[in-house]
């Protein structure tokens, strides 16, 4: 209490004041250094991650051969790998660590969107219903056979939007909806279609076909193709990249959507638009690879830990965050107990859960 | 310094009506003090004012111009809202929390300029929390953290500023320096309070409102009588002048037995 409150306006009225700009300007260089820095652990990560695997091949090896297919193969400083080897790489590990980073990153910014917007720090991706109507339409395709011969991943995908369909009607599109009816929304819808699912597995459901249901339920990577990985990277970037576009309104909403408003953000538009983006992401990160627990509550947390609360640098760093986490667990998942391969979103609950706890206790000081 | 034109608001809950036709005006950097007990209405006439609920009759306009034609976004470059009691949800700076004033002045991806930087610079020392600003919001006492809200919204360069109870949590200095402040800036100030006295000694022009209606304006000094304030908030009071500078002066003798819901005033 230093300062008098009707003191006119100084541009340096004191030492501290006056060291500000310095600061700042660090800071604001800090932001995409930080940004570029995790960008090179991320790419770092994809190409080592490659490396793993049942059969030993050299590491420049590995990364002769992905330049090949991705045209530098002008470039490469190895001879070209026997076919086997080639697509053991570029076929099997190569778009599973891809699709690991897109899941994780659109996992991680799902998480952070929601948090923000429902201002409510134990929201996470599945929040909205999505992981339910998935897994719906995951059983429904499989045990069903509705759809007539689509894979699991599209009756997952559908189910998931349709999830999110009956929650927007349930929300008489979200205009006046308050924080609290949207997560209690989210409730319902999520605990409509668990009960839709466990029906059709009670009824239809025979013990192979349920383990292979239950298997993709629990979270894995492992059905990665090319074909299945374009689509998801698709629709995942598209999504991250227009949810980006909302980042200076997201900071607007610190407190609270009238405080937003009052700011100048159009809050009804921006939360549809958000709620709209993040479902299409979510649907599509698990209808690829299941319900991946913990990363899309974590990962944000973890970075506004880490100093950076305002969205325009918590959302690229969430989305890098996640990304490199998912890729090293799914590493460990498919190597650490070869032959047989762990659920990623096994490994995510055990180490995310005392994680939580190291989070709520930050939280609390 | 803006001009505030509410007429005729009426606005209504499930049939209820918690305001009926609401005529309210605010001009040249004056101090309106919007009055009234607990429920009278004056958080829900500070929304209808702020555009952030819409009136059933009545109009709401800023300089001539109806809200109705103004996008948020222009119309937070000349008003802005200090709510009561918010809270973060995230643990931002006392300086990203004054940067958010800016927001309706900045692009998607822009950076802040060098002119936002001074803007944010000159309302952390117009509010006297120069010092703090690089700690967590959270750290901040609650007279604090009503200052940052403050200094956001002088952030915003407003031309008008709606304020809901800003002394609720102040110490008596800082209560005194607030008002003192609003009455200096040349922005047109609608400030809901609770204190009758502040209201008398800093508002140019109060409000009275009672069940959700004008019960009287005007000048506190032929607003503010014993009489209305029995009746409003049903406390018997003494009304004076102080002996030095002569305001007005309020005393508070005793809650009358004639207004059962509201007997606790001036908080």
């Amino acid at each position: 209490m230093t300062t008098n409150l009707h003191e006119p306006a100084r541009r340096v009225p004191d030492p501290i004041a006056g060291s500000r700009p310095t600061s700042s300007r660090l800071r604001r260089a800090s932001v995409p250094a930080v940004i570029l820095l995790a960008s090179v652990g991320l790419l770092t990560s994809i190409i080592a991650a490659s490396l793993f695997g049942s059969a030993n091949i050299d590491h420049l090896d590995v990364v002769s051969t992905i330049m090949r297919h991705i045209g530098l193969g002008e470039l490469a400083p190895n001879p070209p790998l026997p076919r086997l080897l080639d697509a053991l790489i570029w076929e099997s590990r190569f778009p599973r660590v891809l699709l690991s980073a897109f899941v994780g990153a659109a996992l991680a910014v799902s998480g952070a969107v929601l948090q923000a917007i429902t201002r409510n720090p134990l929201a996470d991706p599945y929040l909205l219903g999505v992981s339910s109507g998935a897994s719906t339409g995951a059983v429904a395709v499989i045990l069903l056979g509705i759809g007539g011969g689509i894979s699991l991943s599209t009756g997952a995908f559908v189910g998931g939007l349709v999830a999110f369909g009956l929650l927007l009607v349930l929300l008489g599109g979200g205009r006046v909806a308050s924080p609290t009816r949207v997560v209690l929304t989210g409730v319902l819808v999520s605990q409509f279609f668990a009960a839709i699912t466990s029906l059709i597995l009670m009824v239809s459901g025979d013990a192979n076909s349920t383990r292979g249901f239950t298997y993709w339920l629990l979270g894995t990577l492992a059905g990665a193709r090319w074909d299945g990985v374009t689509f998801t990277v698709v629709i995942i970037l598209a999504g991250l990249l227009a949810i980006q576009f909302f980042a200076s309104s997201l900071d607007a909403f610190t407190f609270g959507w009238d405080s937003a408003a009052a700011l100048g953000v159009n809050v009804t538009a921006v939360r549809i638009w958000l709620m709209v983006l993040t479902s299409l992401i979510t649907a599509a990160a698990v209808a690829a690879s299941g319900a991946i627990g913990f990363v899309g509550l974590l990962v944000p947390h973890a970075v506004r830990i880490l100093g950076s609360p305002m969205h325009r640098s918590l959302l690229p760093l969430s989305a890098v965050l996640g990304a490199i986490l998912l890729i090293w667990v799914d590493t460990f998942a498919r190597t650490a107990f070869t032959p047989h391969e762990l659920p990623a979103g096994v490994i995510t609950a055990l180490l995310g859960a005392p994680a939580f706890a190291l989070v709520l206790k930050r939280l609390e000081s | 310094m803006g001009r505030i034109n509410a007429t005729d608001l009426s606005w209504s809950v499930k049939g209820h009506r918690l305001l009926d036709n609401i005529d309210l005006a605010a001009r040249d950097g004056k101090v309106v003090g919007l009055l009234g007990p607990n429920g009278s209405g004056k958080s829900t006439l500070l929304r209808l004012l702020a555009g952030l609920r819409r009136p059933d009759t009545g109009t709401v306009e800023y300089d001539e111009t109806n809200l109705r034609d103004l996008s948020r976004r222009i119309l937070a470059r000349r008003l802005a809202v200090v709510e009561q009691d918010v809270t973060a949800h995230n643990h931002v700076s006392v300086r990203q929390v004054v940067e958010l004033g800016r927001t309706p002045f900045r692009g998607r991806f822009d950076a802040l300029t060098e002119h936002d930087q001074q803007v944010i610079d000159a309302a952390l020392s117009r509010v006297g929390i120069a010092d703090k600003q690089h700690q967590s919001w959270h750290t901040l006492s609650g007279g604090e953290k009503q200052r940052v809200q403050l200094a956001r919204a002088l952030a915003q360069e407003p031309r008008e500023i709606l304020l809901d109870e800003p002394t609720n949590h102040l110490d008596i200095r800082y209560q005194l320096e607030l008002l003192e402040l609003l009455g200096s800036l040349r922005v047109t100030c609608v400030v809901a309070l609770h204190d009758l006295n502040l209201a008398a000694r800093y508002c140019h022009h109060v409000v009275v409102l009672d069940h959700g209606q004008v019960f009287a304006a005007g000048p506190p000094e032929t607003v503010l009588t014993a009489e209305l304030i029995r009746s409003v908030y049903g406390v018997e009071v003494l009304v004076d002048r102080e002996p030095t500078a002569g305001t007005l002066r309020i005393t508070y003798l005793a809650a009358t037995t004639s207004r059962t819901d509201a007997t606790v005033v001036a908080g």
